[in-house]
């Protein structure tokens, strides 16, 4: 049984990374390709030429059909061969999976379960990353660790005050209380840490150019398995969020993340600034691009560092919860449930299709 | 930081805590609100009920539990969920 819940979307790809050539991604254990139609609609097959296996995604795109790159077996967008080296006649079994995609707010998103299960309207929101009114920095990184670490990471960010110090991180984010809320039905669980008079670290001083003390808010809504969201208001001390009308004396930045488990032991960390200030400033948004990847590779040290002392202590590993934790135990407990209830929905839905 | 002496599992455990400020506007929605300088959380159960720990992981066990006297009142959820249970992953 798989770590990650079936029957759910998950990232796969920035939209801008699907073009004129083949991408090939693992995602949730299954080797897949992407590509483009001439149409624009992205297409998902397995990543694995049914004749002797060889990967799609290292092949040629012609016409959109992919020609394998082996012996030339060719597929259309469906994943039925429709042609085969020097014969005539095609296996009816010659075919790959296909995977249904869907793109939205400039991501990828790919169904990973039973095909017929999908719901394009479950795809959670991210509308700020193809908006005008933001400019989006962003990246992908492997990580060689498994992606509960990376939920864990991203859903205690009292870690900032330690891992990022200097970056992201002040004193104050570690002392300050939390609230935490989980939505059963909606399996979204929120953490907000609202910091009144705080200490501005660089990574916002250098893009707000605000000097002094400042109110800053982190509201934290994780969207059980694959999105993240870190909605971040800055202002100078003092300056709260008015009760009626725009919010328009403070900076927002909305870090995003796709978090996408790609094998038992591998993730994509895919990480997305949006910011509604100094829109078309080049030199924030360089600053942003660069600070926010050096804080990303922090994670990404501590967290495949983290994955090999996991691995070498197999299951008997202890831990222990702190308050800090409340939000993380939360999302730990959704993950289960989802993981549960993917599997139980995969067996359903195979038992009905039997003959 | 308190030191586990000034709050123990013994010790009344109630601390000057804000009202918890509403977040999602779901329907079973569960709040812990924690206040530094206590270590005290507070769980709030989305019927209103509430309950005070200052170990998270017994403050979810009591919340997950909690809804179990509710009667019917979740059956209307289109998937019931399994068995609740904290997980060390
Ligand atoms: S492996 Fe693809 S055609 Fe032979
Ligand atoms: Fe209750």
């Amino acid at each position: 049984m798989p770590s990650w819940p079936l029957n759910q979307w998950y990232v796969a790809a920035y939209s801008e990374e699907i073009g004129d050539g083949l991408l090939g991604r693992t995602i949730c254990g299954e080797p897949l390709v992407f590509y483009r139609t001439g149409e624009g609609d992205v297409v998902a097959l397995a990543d694995r030429c049914v004749h002797r296996r060889y990967p799609l995604s290292r092949s040629h795109l012609k016409d959109d059909q992919i020609v394998c790159g082996y012996h030339g077996f060719t597929y259309d967008k469906t994943g039925v061969c429709v042609a085969a080296p020097a014969q005539k006649r095609i296996p009816r079994t010659a075919r790959v999976p296909a995977w249904t995609v869907r793109e939205q707010d400039s991501l990828v998103w790919v169904w990973i379960g039973d095909q017929g299960l999908a719901d394009t309207a479950r795809i959670p929101r991210a509308p700020w990353l193809d908006s005008p009114d933001y400019t989006v920095v962003r990246g992908m990184e492997p990580l060689k660790a498994r992606y509960s670490l990376l939920v864990d990471n991203l859903m205690d960010l009292s870690h900032e005050t330690y891992l990022h110090g200097g970056y992201i991180g002040t004193p104050e984010v570690a002392e300050t209380p939390i609230t935490t809320e989980v939505d059963e039905d909606a399996n979204v669980v929120y953490v907000s840490r609202h910091m009144d008079d705080a200490e501005c670290p660089p990574f916002y001083s250098k893009s707000t150019g605000i000097e002094g003390r400042i109110t800053r808010w982190q509201d934290v809504e994780y969207y059980a398995p694959c999105l993240y969201l870190l909605h971040s208001r800055i202002s100078p001390a003092g300056i709260l969020s008015p009760e009626e009308g725009p919010d328009d004396q403070a900076f927002h930045v909305e870090v995003t993340y796709g978090i996408t488990p790609s094998t038992e032991h591998e993730t994509l960390d895919f990480w997305m600034v949006s910011r509604d200030f100094a829109l078309d400033d080049e030199k924030v948004t360089e600053f942003l691009a660069t600070n926010n990847h050096t804080v990303v590779m922090q994670d990404v040290v501590a967290l495949d560092l983290l994955e090999e002392v996991l691995e070498s202590e197999k299951e008997n590993y202890q831990e222990l919860s702190i308050n800090i934790d409340t939000g993380g135990l939360a999302a730990r407990r959704i993950l289960a449930k989802l993981v549960a209830r993917g599997e139980g929905k995969t067996a359903e839905a195979k038992t009905v299709a039997a003959p | 930081m308190s030191s586990p002496d000034q709050v123990g599992p013994a010790a009344p455990v109630r601390a000057d805590l804000p009202s918890p400020t509403k977040m999602l506007k779901g329907r079973t929605v569960y709040r812990v609100v924690w206040q530094l300088h206590t270590d005290v959380l507070v769980g709030y159960c989305w019927c209103g009920a509430s309950h005070e720990d200052i170990d998270p992981i017994t403050l979810w066990e009591w919340l997950l539990a909690h809804p179990d006297t509710h009667g019917d009142s979740r059956t209307d959820s289109d998937a019931p969920d399994p068995e609740p249970e904290l997980v060390d992953m």
